[in-house]
């Protein structure tokens, strides 16, 4: 299982050079920072993760995604050292820190409690890490007010944590990995015990923080939003694996199945179990009402006629029939949320399909009221199509 | 708002302060009051006499009772006060050292891992705060005879760490729980090892719930009566409870002796309480981690 590193990271390269995720062609081949592979986990007779490869390449920051207990804050854990792998190897730069302990692996971790030295104050909390490390006194000062004028800690690196609000001690975690200067940066889900106004503000400003450090980081949320916003690159985890990885863009766009289609995007996409019918020369999915339209050029030679699948589409992509426009199906209206610049109206095609989400606009939501019935429409090429039994998109590769 | 209603308001704010105050002092006095009567006990050479009214003025003045306590001018007998005070606060002080240490381990070790009779451990720890310390005086008395150990410092420490040590092991169990293990993981994220993430961060973050619990033995130390009668015969071993029983024991009180030795006594646990204050700032872990 374990691999001489420099065999592995030319494996990988070229892994990475024929996958989606790779950077343009011209940009030069970047040094993988931080690499696991076939990482196994268990607490008990629990399997939490059931063999993960995960690549970061320096600079990069990379989001770990996925639902509650799928194994993303165990995965942070077996990098930073706090979790001992049962399989599988970490590298961090060119090394095998397999079985090193936390403190020589030079990393920094922000947890989500921010974990904060009650007993130290601000200035002493960011020290602290420099002063094991046997800094000198003169670095120790000159990085911790560098890392104070970036997070804007200036007048608080006299104060306890107890007299800190949450954003402040929020800004403290961060502050106290950035003077570490680390090879990595590992974020647990650090924005979560903010309220959602300074979230958003704080998730800029981790990414402006990045741009300009271009610190190697692992960033794990279950937060739609920080992980489309954050990501260079995107893993989605379910169940103890990686579903997929690649830009958010891309995974959003081309979700490699049912469950990564329906984890990402918010409203959440709708699905249908659908059969393929060709009308003339276009295709439908057709079933609990609906009738979407799927583009050829997406599916190929998957499309045959009279099979089953799981027909998805975007509440975003479901919107209201023009005329002359091929008709999705009828939505009846049972709820419509007003957003203001746009409207999700709830409801559903038939009364024995799913529920169904889909957008209007402003104007519309003002005519608009429950009990109404309107006709939708499917943006073309929207649709995505999966195998009801695997789970997995039936995109031609 | 009107001015009329916000000065009615100041009125009621005022009233409020007042009553709140009044209650206060009454309540100092009330406390007060016994220890101003041990006072003027203690300056009155006959000790308690029935010219005393309710007031606690003594009624001639004068050290004699604190020159008597410390042997009327014979170098012997002040020696040997000496050197019981000097087992008193020797016993407790090592007393409550030896709790804390063996506690601290323990308490952490119960607090964070995980290991086989880990549960029983704290339920037999339990059952042996159950029983009063006269229950076992006898059992104790033999067993210190058998080690040689009666009438020594040493074996009343052994004695008093008995009892002290799991009482310190239950406060500073529940201490340490209430310690996140994150700022551990972190220490040790940014270098610490683990026994220097102990050290630096979890034995600092404790620091007032271990100030409190050595406090507590030493005070249960100090002024622990029934067990140091029961195992120290010899008067140079004896701790101060002990002395001060006897002015008041079979051949008359001398209450005023009495008294002034319960000041005597009382005086180091007062430096030690104002020195203690600033370790009991409580709640210094709150805040640390988020909320
Ligand atoms: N120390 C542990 N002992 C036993 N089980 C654990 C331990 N740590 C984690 N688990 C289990 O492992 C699973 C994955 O936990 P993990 O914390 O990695 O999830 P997560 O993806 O971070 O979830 P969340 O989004 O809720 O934080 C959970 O079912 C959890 O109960
Ligand atoms: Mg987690």
């Amino acid at each position: 299982m374990t691999l001489p590193h420099e065999q592995l990271s030319t494996s990988v390269s070229v892994a990475s050079a024929s996958s989606e995720v790779s950077a343009p062609a011209t940009a030069p081949k970047r040094k993988l920072r931080c690499s696991v592979r076939g990482a196994k986990k268990s607490f008990g007779q629990n399997p939490i993760l059931r063999g993960v490869d995960l690549d970061i390449e320096e600079g990069a920051f990379a989001v770990l995604v996925g639902p509650s207990g799928c194994g993303k804050s165990t995965l942070l854990r077996l990098v930073a050292g706090l979790e001992e792998l049962d399989e599988g190897t970490i590298h961090l730069g060119e090394r095998d820190v397999t079985h090193a302990p936390p403190r020589d692996r030079d990393v920094a971790m922000v947890f989500q409690s921010y974990a904060l030295y009650p007993h130290l104050s601000v200035r002493e909390n960011l020290a602290f890490g420099l002063k094991l490390r046997k800094t000198s006194d003169k670095d120790i000062d000159e990085r911790v007010r560098e890392a104070s004028k970036m997070l804007s800690l200036g007048e608080l690196l006299d104060r306890m944590p107890k007299q800190l609000s949450g954003g402040q001690k929020q800004r403290v975690a961060m502050g106290r990995a950035i003077v570490r200067r680390p090879q990595i940066f590992l974020f647990d889900e650090p924005l979560s015990n903010l309220d959602a106004a300074l979230r958003a503000e704080v998730r800029v400003e981790i990414r402006r923080n990045h741009d300009q450090l271009r610190a190697t980081t692992l960033y794990v949320t279950h937060d739609q939003v920080e992980a489309m916003t954050l990501a260079d690159t995107l893993w989605v985890m379910n169940g103890g694996v990686v579903e997929q990885k690649g830009t958010p863009l891309d995974v959003y766009e081309r979700p490699r199945s049912e469950f990564v289609a329906g984890f990402l995007g918010s409203p959440q996409m709708n699905f249908f179990d659908a059969k393929l019918e060709k009308e003339g020369d276009r295709w439908l999915a057709i079933g609990e009402g609906a009738r979407i339209a799927i583009g050829e050029e997406r599916f190929g030679a998957a499309l045959t006629e009279g099979r089953t699948v799981r027909a998805g589409v975007r509440p975003h992509d479901l919107v209201r029939a023009e005329e002359g426009q091929p008709i999705a199906g009828n939505l009846h209206v049972e709820i419509i949320e007003a957003l203001g610049f746009e409207a999700i109206a709830h409801g559903w095609l038939t009364a024995s399909g799913p529920r169904v989400i889909a957008r209007l606009d402003a104007d519309e939501a003002r005519k608009a009221k429950s009990g109404d019935s309107i006709p939708l429409a499917v943006t073309p090429g929207s649709a995505h199509l999966f195998d009801p039994k695997t789970g997995l998109a039936l995109d031609a590769k | 708002m009107s001015n009329a209603s916000r000065s009615e308001r100041n009125r009621l704010e005022f009233l409020e302060s007042g009553v709140i105050h009044a209650l206060l002092i009454a309540a100092v006095l009330f406390a007060l009051y016994p220890l101003l009567w041990v006072v003027s006990i203690a300056l009155s050479p006959g000790g308690i006499s029935t010219s005393h009214g309710a007031l606690p003025l003594p009624t001639h003045p004068s050290l004699w009772n604190f020159h008597a306590l410390l042997g009327k001018g014979s170098s012997a007998r002040a020696w040997l006060f000496g050197r019981q005070l000097a087992n008193s606060i020797i016993v407790a002080v090592a007393t409550a050292v030896t709790a804390i240490g063996v506690a601290i381990p323990a308490a952490y070790a119960l607090a964070r891992f995980d290991f086989v009779g880990a549960k029983t451990g704290m339920r037999t720890l339990l059952a042996t705060q159950m029983f009063p310390a006269v229950a076992s005086a006898v059992p104790l008395y033999l067993l210190l005879d058998a080690l040689h150990l009666l009438d020594s410092r040493a074996g009343l420490v052994l004695v008093y760490a008995s009892t002290a040590v799991p009482f310190a092991i239950f406060q500073l169990r529940g201490a340490f729980l209430a310690i996140p293990v994150d700022i551990e993981e972190a220490a040790m994220v940014d270098g610490a090892t683990r026994t220097e993430a102990f050290w630096r961060v979890v034995l600092p973050a404790a620091r007032p719930a271990i100030a409190v619990t050595a406090l507590y033995a030493f005070m249960s130390a100090y002024n622990e009566f029934i067990l140091a009668a029961t195992l120290l015969s010899r008067e140079s071993a004896f701790t101060l409870p002990v002395v001060l029983q006897r002015y008041v024991g079979e051949h008359g009180a001398a209450w005023g002796i009495f008294a002034a030795g319960a000041i005597v006594v009382s005086l180091p646990v007062m430096a030690l309480f104002y020195y203690a204050q600033r370790h009991l700032v409580s709640g210094l872990t709150a805040g640390g981690v988020k909320g």
